[in-house]
């Protein structure tokens, strides 16, 4: 059975091989001629895709948690939701979550991920004390920060091996509910300005309308927060619910922009309310429904994600959401983001500035769109992020990514470039 | 808190289920053959849920060696989950009769000698549970593997007697009936997908049906159809099918 995205697009065919030690792993890095790893599949495009993966989800053994310096040693297949499983209840919680916890551990480190509190912890990476990876001549190697294999390995999409296990250090907690405040803003001057207004809580983020024109262009919902200091700390994780097939496309928008006016003008009537809510509702709204990628439609979708350097950011976002507003085209809600500063991994994502994320159906014309849209992110001297792409053009890319070249020599120079790549590392020439 | 016994511990359902208990609490006892290879996974589960894991050397088809292993326990368990199983080739079985023996040793005879042990302290206790995986293979015989079938038919009329039986002292039995799923066992085999579930969702469902008391499990639950519809088809129609 062939492994998808969670785009759903492109759909390949691949050979899926496991691993239970260390030693199976080495025979198929010995044996196979190129492969990549595959977690558990969350990223949207095709940087875990390639005619031989190694599904490293099988590979989830809890190592060991010391409990007074909150440092916990997984195994990279560990979901995030696992680890929370076991921690939250002992007053511990994930320093860097992105929005989803359906994700390998192995996977966080390769796109070095990054949350809510980008602005204040950086990335994943930040968290990761020490990790070991096989390489490709299937010799494992423990990994240090600072060192260069660290700095290629941490967004470098799996690209120097396959991630076996890490130590991560986990911040204290004593709630499993967030303090929320919700801004309501008309413009994206407003935005902006609540963005550096609040930018001294650990958590924000802002649902923007894209549909928004003119002078409303902009308008958001932003939340920002912080855990709570109650003592509950008794974690049940709730049940799922299920989209069993692929739903035909058009219902989405409607649901959403239905959803997002009702918060808009019901939830937080006077510009600004308070709200407590659950750890996982505020991180991981759509965790609660799974495969929710489903709602797309069976084409498939992807996510446009781009982060614009702060000073061109204000001009940049007003051309991108006028465009795509105008385009008829995308979701109607995307995030939006402020970012702290950047970090010295060859092809991390985050850059200071502002970053927006939306989905888009796979449909005619969508990558034409886009591509008019990368224009505006060069112009900008912006970036798109890897884990969500499967169409940007190569020249897009290295203008957005300075240190590929130090990327693409460190490969070479380890052989690396030859036993492990993606459908995206080929496209982009890695 | 108390502790959950798991037969066969090895498998990759026995995993998930032990992990589901841990998950809310259970101490474990974990019993296999070659039991040391499990240190790992142990330790795996100690450091998730901050619960005590024994590993016990249990041979299912070393019936002699039921009681004392069972009264060694440093304490009496709570619940036992069977997970036992082996699943032949059906044409190396019908060219066997050690295979044949084998599976028939493996997923019943052994159960039977454990569980009759588990059962009357249980029952002297009037409280545990028992839970027993069994098959929708045993539902009904086919050509196709009925030497496994017949063995997991006969681990389920087992369950349900002692069900029968232990009814009275408010012990509990499950009888857990798995489709298709995607474990070691089955590797290499083209399964449809929509009727096969993962290791972890037959352990969730089993975890919730023994917590709400129930009988007889199907899982995913959409076998309970199918093999209705199976056991249905009338005997003179049935013999001339491939399913």
């Amino acid at each position: 059975m062939s492994l998808q995205s969670w785009g759903m697009y492109p759909k390949v065919e691949n050979e899926v091989v496991k691993f239970t030690s260390q030693a199976e792993l080495k025979e198929q890095v010995n044996t196979a001629d190129e492969l990549i790893a595959y977690g558990n599949g969350r990223s949207y495009g095709d940087s875990a895709l390639s005619s031989t993966l190694v599904h490293t989800k099988p590979y989830d053994y809890f190592l060991d948690f010391d409990e007074t310096e909150g440092i916990l040693h997984v195994q990279a297949g560990v979901l995030l939701s696992e680890i929370l499983e076991g921690i939250v209840k002992r007053g511990w919680f994930l320093k860097v979550t992105p929005g989803t916890k359906l994700i390998t551990v192995g996977g966080a480190i390769a796109s070095d991920i990054h949350g809510k509190n980008h602005h204040i912890e950086g990335c994943f990476s930040e968290c990761v004390e020490e990790f070991t990876i096989m390489l490709a001549d299937g010799t494992t190697q423990r990994v240090k920060k600072g060192e260069e294999l660290f700095l290629a390995t941490c967004g470098g999409m799996g690209l120097t091996g396959v991630i076996l296990d890490a130590k991560i250090s986990l911040k204290k907690i004593n709630s499993q509910y967030i303090n929320q405040t919700t801004i309501k803003t008309k413009n994206l001057k407003e935005t902006f300005d609540a963005f550096e207004e609040y930018s001294s809580l650990p958590y924000s983020v802002a649902w923007i309308d894209c549909l928004a024109k003119d002078e409303n262009i902009g308008k958001s919902l932003l939340m920002v927060g912080d855990f709570a200091d109650d003592g509950d700390l008794r974690y049940k994780p709730k049940a799922k619910l299920n989209i069993p097939f692929n739903f035909p496309s058009f219902t989405l928008n409607t649901l959403s922009v239905k959803a997002f006016n009702w918060l808009y003008y019901w939830k937080s009537q006077d510009g600004i309310s308070k709200q407590q809510v659950h750890f996982d509702s505020f991180f991981y709204p759509l965790d609660s429904i799974r495969n929710w990628n489903r709602i797309y439609g069976k084409n498939g979708f992807t996510q446009y994600q781009f982060i614009l350097p702060k000073e061109s950011s204000f001009d940049g976002l007003e051309r991108i959401l006028d465009k795509i507003s105008k385009s008829g085209k995308g979701s109607f809600l995307a995030v939006l983001k402020l970012y702290g500063k950047e970090n010295k991994n060859y092809l991390s994502f985050p850059i200071e500035g502002y970053s927006l994320a939306l989905d888009f159906k796979i449909e005619d014309g969508l990558f034409e769109l886009l591509d008019e849209l990368d224009e505006i992110v060069v112009e900008c001297r912006g970036r798109i992020y890897l884990t969500k792409d499967v169409r940007v053009s190569k020249d897009t890319f290295e203008y957005g990514y300075p240190h590929i070249e130090k990327f693409r020599k460190f490969r070479k120079e380890n052989n690396m470039s030859e036993k492990f790549n993606s459908l995206q590392s080929k496209r982009l020439g890695l | 808190m108390s502790y959950v016994l798991i037969v066969g511990a090895k498998s990759d359902i026995a995993k998930e289920v032990a992990r589901v208990y841990a998950k809310n609490g259970y101490n474990l006892y974990l019993g296999a053959r070659k039991v040391n290879e499990l240190e790992e996974f142990k330790t795996d589960l100690e450091v998730r849920s901050s619960v005590s894991v024994e590993l016990i050397e249990l041979d299912i088809t070393a019936y002699e060696t039921h009681q004392s292993i069972y009264e060694s326990l440093s304490e009496k368990p709570l619940g036992v989950v069977v997970v036992s199983g082996y699943m032949t080739e059906q044409h190396k079985a019908e060219k066997s009769w050690d295979e044949s023996l084998n599976t028939i040793n493996v997923n019943y005879t052994g159960a039977v000698s454990l569980l009759n042990i588990v059962a009357n302290d249980f029952e002297e206790e009037k409280r545990g549970f028992i839970v027993g995986v069994s098959s929708v293979a045993g539902d009904r015989g086919r050509k196709t593997n009925y030497i496994y079938g017949s063995a997991k038919a006969a681990f389920s009329a087992y369950l349900s007697g002692l069900r029968n039986r232990l009814y009275e002292s408010s012990v509990s039995v499950l009888t857990v009936k798995p489709g298709f799923v995607n474990t070691k066992m089955t590797e290499g085999l083209a399964l449809p997908q929509k009727l096969t579930a993962e290791p972890i969702e037959v352990a969730e469902d089993i975890f919730k049906a023994q917590q709400a008391g129930k009988n007889i499990l199907y899982t995913k639950w959409i076998w309970r159809y199918i093999m209705l519809i199976i056991t249905h088809i009338p005997e003179f129609v049935f013999k001339k099918l491939s399913i």
